[in-house]
């Protein structure tokens, strides 16, 4: 089981930055950065039309399945998917087999070659911040900030 | 597994029904869509056949306000309860942070109940979490139909370690909030612990 993913400042902007290089670089419409349980890491680009939030799911969703379909046919994972579409094209890569990068392109524009590179330069430096965000969860002291909360803040909620 | 982002000050944390099929737990989602402000939910998701019965999962965020300056977010889902989708409940299983198991109080679907309760708990031993180590809730629901066991038998055979229960009409929405601020609760309180 995966340790619990804890996101602090400076590898936050730190992966939006390399998020919002690669929507400058790969020429693309939307990139996201999804954990692969659903949560929304990063979105940069033209993100106002998009619900984010189902986005994020969805994708998670996917990734499970063709994992699942991958470890039928005896293969671990299928770190890359492409889905095409008659305007936009949608690329998926699991990082570090813990978060998952979508890239929303038009590949007219984008050809599919130099859209894979410019994922893979990204996929190496969001792969060294997470296994630094781990190593960064395991250090002592980096405990929960709700370990302080009372009873009355979580009643307060729900008042 | 809950997500805590200390830049954006946001906790996220996912929250699974889980119970056999035709037991309720995509209108216990829909119940609370239809009750919550539209400042307070995303867009709800069913993932369904063209009979509207779940195929992957339903999904439903919800932000129920803040917490020591954390905005808390939760997300629900459902997974498809037809036995022959134990794959997909499987994934949906994946990071959950909490369970609530959906019951179906027809004394006809105790067998079902009792065999969904045994999957959940192979499929999280499967991922090597015990459902004793997760917050996990009980809700007896269908409880204003005529052939309803009693809670007594319910109780007995369903929630043998005494964890929170509620009776529920999940269309009508009895029973449907308590079930899941008690959830929500108890997933909060385990974020006290250590996040390791």
């Amino acid at each position: 089981m995966n340790p619990q993913l804890v996101m602090y400042e400076e590898e936050y902007n730190q992966i939006n930055a390399i998020c919002e290089r690669l929507t400058r670089d790969a020429n693309a419409k939307v990139v996201f950065l999804v954990d692969k349980n659903g949560q929304l890491i990063s979105a940069q680009g033209a993100t106002a039309d998009i619900d984010t939030t189902s986005l994020a799911s969805l994708t998670a969703g996917n990734v499970a399945a063709m994992g699942g379909l991958a470890k039928l046919i005896g293969e671990n994972e299928f770190p890359n998917q492409f889905h095409e579409g008659s305007r936009d094209s949608l690329h998926m890569t699991i990082v570090g087999s813990r978060v998952v990068l979508v890239v929303i392109v038009d590949t007219k524009t984008t050809p599919l070659g130099l859209l894979r590179l410019r994922v893979r330069k990204a996929t190496d430096e969001l792969n060294k911040i997470f296994e630094g965000l781990l190593k960064k969860t395991e250090q002592p002291g980096a405990g929960s900030p709700f370990a302080e909360i009372t009873d009355d803040d979580i009643d307060n909620l729900f008042s | 597994m809950s997500f805590i982002n200390y830049s954006s000050r946001e906790i996220n944390c996912k929250i699974v029904y889980y119970g056999p099929g035709l037991c309720g737990k995509t209108t216990n989602l829909q119940y609370v869509y239809a009750k919550t402000s539209s400042e307070a939910k995303g867009k709800m998701i069913s993932l369904a056949t063209e009979t509207e019965r779940t195929l992957f999962f339903d999904f439903l965020p919800l932000s129920l306000g803040e917490i020591r300056g954390f905005k808390t977010r939760f997300h629900l889902y459902t997974v498809p309860g037809q036995v022959f989708y134990d794959a997909s409940r499987k994934l949906i299983l994946k990071g959950v942070d909490g369970v609530v198991f959906v019951a179906d109080s027809q004394i006809e679907r105790m067998d079902a109940n009792v065999e969904s309760l045994e999957n959940l708990q192979v499929n999280l031993a499967e991922q090597g979490l015990p459902l004793e180590k997760l917050p996990f809730v009980v809700q007896f629901n269908k409880r204003d139909l005529p052939n309803a066991a009693s809670k007594e038998e319910l109780h007995n055979l369903l929630n043998p370690r005494n964890v929170p229960e509620f009776e529920a009409v999940a269309p009508t929405g009895v029973g449907v909030f308590d079930t899941l601020k008690m959830t929500a609760k108890l997933v909060l309180t385990e974020l006290r612990k250590d996040p390791r």
